[in-house]
């Protein structure tokens, strides 16, 4: 099974479509799990720094989520936070519940898939709606439905008893529960006591998973639909491709894929909370920064970016309150000099002068 | 039996009749030119036939099989594939990928070999490249497989067009203006592309063109349209030394 | 009596939003590009209010008219330095990331300048407002200011669209830059102007929001500034009026749900009535549909 595993992982074709080879990226995951891992070990790495490691992995899984919607299908999401809230939520009730009752591994392993599983579901209930319209009209109804997920999340509350599952909307009393039943879910102060159960390396196995299937996604029959729909619908319909159940199917993995950091993110904090902060639309439009800066429908360009960008404002954090203004004039900069028409072509330029100068010298 | 039937087909824009009591029919194997000045309503025509929109009157008949009103992807399915006027490939994929798009629909495995590459993936896809690569040859498009198709040379990105469309195995292949922009050279060779695909799949072929030259080279038979309405149809050395056709496209002097 | 005191309060929330909705449809009509920063000068135009009546002891009128003329030129100059580079880019998230830098830019530079702390904001509407049927329903002045007010922008922007030569201007840029191009209508110029024009309005917005909560931190532009980016989309986004009653429609219904139903889950709700309205009309209530030729 492995070794068929290990067969898949390595494509015949060296050339992939967006010119990155798939085997390469997962050189580049593992090279840099293995220099941080290091770190940690020798005691290299601070403690603060230890603690960003699990958070930059999660991003960069819903970097590559995000990627799959907005890079392959072509479709701009602002509401990606919204599945890793569900993601989240689902898998740290799943935990609770069972917290004590099945083995720490396994209850952390049917979590993961609970939370998965829900973040699919919802994908797929969104989609229907939300894959009916166009452009930026997709674009704010995704971010409508991060809000709504993160509002209905913040005023829900969730206990247990011995008479089952207790839930309102208004407030603890409403629940009626026992005296000794336990709450799950407390409105906005959240879900707490979840275990930790997340770490580095099961971040770093989830990462590979998830970037082990979006590439295997786009290097397929089903990927190639996906590309299709994004280049041209019309031509795409036009030889017989079914554009809603490949727009579904692409915007679902995407969605599955950012619960699974949900998944992680719950594991990894003591009280997870649908704040603003952590599942708002600016949460999404982060990530959508990160995907952009990364190459569009460039998976590990996702990962690397999402890695650097979320550690760059820490490691900024000598320059203390200027950090952040920093960040924001080098995002600025940086899309001018990527994207702009004029800068494309002074760089093109510049770049056919060096190549000119160095014939001469030779 | 004639392989198309098309009998009073008739679609409004907003009151303006954009194609009134349209007819044709089209035997198999034939190479057929529907030709006509500038806004004649040529392409609404094809957009009829291939299910963009639906007409508001009339019956489409292929192979004996009513596909009226049918949507695009099951009009695809029916046997009817086609090429845009303005060039519609899928631009940031490969060459191949775009001929292996167009096969979605004759090979299958799982979205979870998909995810995966597991099961059937790797006998399915070696099929898949096979067939895309055989039908590249045919066009002269193998050497530019792994090329970007937004990469591609004018010319060629019409081939590839018509090799898109010949993958889905269509019994009748719509061609709309498959020379606009060409120079004279490449239209002479996509003549023979033409006529190529036509003797080597036994194919059908239906093209609106303005370049008479290919269209008396090819056509065996041709329907003229002027403002939305059939002003005559035959073969094609009659229809073009028809003088009404002649005074449509040259104008009442 | 509660019912209408709630849906008067609505009705200002409404106009507020529908100011700076007004703002977002023009950009987005003719730039084409959903400006992300825009919520962000309302709480630039707040602080420079701010500044002007708080601290330097200005009237009210002359910190207003300060914001208009600072963020009106603050608009231009971010179009032009942040955004027109990027025109013509391959992709247009490009300019919406960089939109978000913007934003992210402003947050940062008023957090530096005025610190993360609550500032409580003079309101700059000094008419106690009336009281209606015996006392019973009281209504704000800064209230009835509001609604009057962005009456007052929806007329003149109309008039200014239908009836100068810039505003037509603009109409032609919005429907097809190239053919404008060739009409010999300068479209930097244009665009420049629905910049500053947007920019404008989003600092009487500012003052007017501000007067109503008065509570002023770096990201207080930011959250009026999606739900009025919603009701831009929920009127139909490029549409004028459709901006108008977008934002008259999300300002009730939030007041009205966290009145009757649950302060919680209002932003819950008028999220939803936007996925409703869309589900239903896909381009907005006023939006125009397209469809794309064959």
């Amino acid at each position: 099974m492995t070794d068929k595993i290990l067969k898949a992982m390595t494509p015949k074709r060296k050339t992939a479509v967006n010119g990155k080879s798939p085997a390469m990226t997962y050189f580049v995951v593992l090279a840099a799990y293995a220099v941080l891992e290091l770190c940690i070990k020798t005691g290299i790495m601070s403690s603060h720094l230890q603690g960003l490691l699990v958070p930059m992995v999660y991003y960069a899984i819903v970097a590559v989520g995000l990627n799959i919607c907005v890079g392959i299908l072509g479709e701009l999401s602002l509401g990606h936070a919204g599945f890793m809230c569900i993601g989240a939520f689902g898998s740290a009730v799943f935990s609770l519940l069972t917290d004590g009752v099945l083995p720490d591994g396994l209850r952390f392993l049917l979590a993961f898939l609970v939370g998965v599983a829900l973040a699919t579901l919802f994908g797929f209930l969104i989609g229907i709606p939300v894959l009916r319209l166009n452009g930026d009209y997709l674009a704010i109804v995704t971010l409508a439905f991060g809000e709504i997920i993160k509002n209905l999340l913040n005023a829900l509350y969730l206990g247990i008893d011995e008479n089952g599952l207790h839930a309102s909307l208004s407030n603890q009393m409403a629940l009626g529960l026992s005296p000794d039943g336990k709450m799950l879910i407390n409105g906005a102060m959240g879900v707490s006591g979840t275990p930790h159960d997340a770490n580095f390396t099961i971040s770093m196995v989830v990462l590979l998973i998830a970037l082990f299937l979006a590439q295997n996604l786009v290097h397929s029959k089903h990927g190639r639909a996906i590309m299709a729909i994004r280049d041209n619908r019309i031509a795409a319909e036009s030889i017989g491709i079914n554009i809603v159940r490949y727009k579904m199917q692409a915007f679902t993995i995407s969605a599955a894929i950012a619960g699974a950091a949900g998944v992680l993110f719950s594991h990894n904090i003591s009280t997870l909370q649908a704040s603003s902060q952590y599942f708002g639309y600016n949460v999404s439009i982060m990530i959508l920064v990160y995907v952009v800066l990364g190459g569009i429908g460039n998976l590990r360009g996702s990962v690397i970016a999402a890695s650097i960008l979320y550690l760059l404002p820490e490691l900024l954090r000598g320059l203390n309150k200027y950090r952040m203004l920093i960040y924001s004039i080098v995002l600025i900069v940086v899309m001018i000099f990527n994207w702009a028409p004029a800068a494309i072509a002074w760089r093109e330029n510049l770049a056919a002068k060096f190549k000119a100068a160095r014939k001469e010298n030779v | 039996m004639a392989l198309l039937e098309v009998n009073n087909l008739c679609i409004s824009f907003g009151g303006l009749r954009a194609v009134d009591d349209f007819h044709m029919t089209i035997e198999k194997g034939q190479l057929y030119g529907l030709i006509g000045p500038n806004g004649a309503g040529k392409t609404t025509v094809f957009n009829l036939l291939t299910g963009v929109y639906a007409p508001n009157e009339g019956r489409i008949i292929l192979d004996g099989q009513d596909i009226t009103g049918h949507k695009t992807i099951e009009i695809n399915q029916d046997g009817i594939a086609r090429t845009f006027q303005n060039i519609r490939l899928f631009s940031q994929m490969p060459v191949i990928d775009n001929v292996k798009a167009a096969l979605e629909n004759q090979y299958s495995y799982s979205l979870f070999d998909s995810l995966t590459h597991l099961g059937k993936f790797r006998q399915v896809e070696k099929e898949i490249t096979e067939r895309s690569m055989d039908l590249l040859k045919v066009f002269d498009l193998d050497r530019f497989a792994e090329t970007l198709a937004s990469n591609l040379p004018y010319g060629q990105q019409r081939k590839l067009e018509i090799a898109r469309a010949m993958a889905t195995n269509p019994k009748l292949l719509l061609l709309d203006e498959p020379a606009a922009g060409m120079n004279p050279n490449e239209t002479a060779e996509l003549m023979k592309t033409i006529e190529l695909i036509r003797d080597k799949f036994g194919i059908t072929i239906l093209l609106i063109e303005h370049d008479m030259k290919l269209v008396g080279g090819i056509c065996e038979r041709l329907t003229v349209l002027n403002f939305g309405r059939v002003l005559c149809e035959g073969p094609t050395k009659e229809v073009l030394s028809n003088p009404e056709v002649i005074k449509a496209y040259l104008g009442d002097e | 009596m509660s019912f209408l005191t709630s849906l008067v309060n609505g009705l200002s929330l409404g106009s507020i939003y529908a100011i700076i909705a007004l703002g977002y449809t023009m950009v987005y009509g003719i730039a084409k590009m959903l400006n992300f920063a825009h919520g962000d000068f309302i709480m630039v135009g707040g602080y420079i209010i701010f500044t002007c009546v708080s601290t330097a002891g200005l009237p009210p009128a002359a910190g207003i008219l300060l914001a208009i003329v600072l963020c009106t030129l603050l608009g231009i100059g971010t179009e032009k330095v942040a955004y027109k580079p990027l025109r013509h880019a391959k992709s247009n998230l490009a300019v919406l990331i960089t939109a978000i830098g913007v934003s992210y830019l402003l947050e940062n530079l008023a957090l530096l300048i005025f610190g993360a702390d609550t500032k409580s904001f003079t309101n700059v509407v000094t008419w106690p407002g009336i009281a209606l049927f015996g006392g019973q329903l009281r209504i704000q002045g800064v209230t009835i200011v509001t609604i009057l007010v962005s009456l007052a922008i929806l007329i003149v922007l109309q008039l200014f669209i239908n009836h100068t030569k810039n505003g037509q201007a603009m109409l032609a840029v919005a429907q097809d830059q190239g053919a404008a191009t060739l009409m010999g209508i300068d479209v930097n110029k244009t665009i420049s102007l629905t910049f500053a024009i947007g920019s404008g309005l989003a600092a009487i917005a500012g003052a007017l929001l501000c007067s109503a909560y008065p509570s002023l931190t770096p990201y207080t532009g930011a959250m009026p500034g999606i739900k009025a980016f919603v009701a831009a989309v929920l009127g139909g986004i490029g549409s004028i009026p459709g901006a108008m009653i977008g934002g008259l429609v999300l300002g009730i219904v939030e007041i009205l749900s966290k009145t009757y139903i649950s302060s919680q889950l209002s932003d819950a709700i008028v999220f939803g009535i936007l996925v409703v309205v869309l589900l239903v009309k896909p381009t907005g209530l006023l939006g125009k549909v397209t469809q794309e030729k064959v």
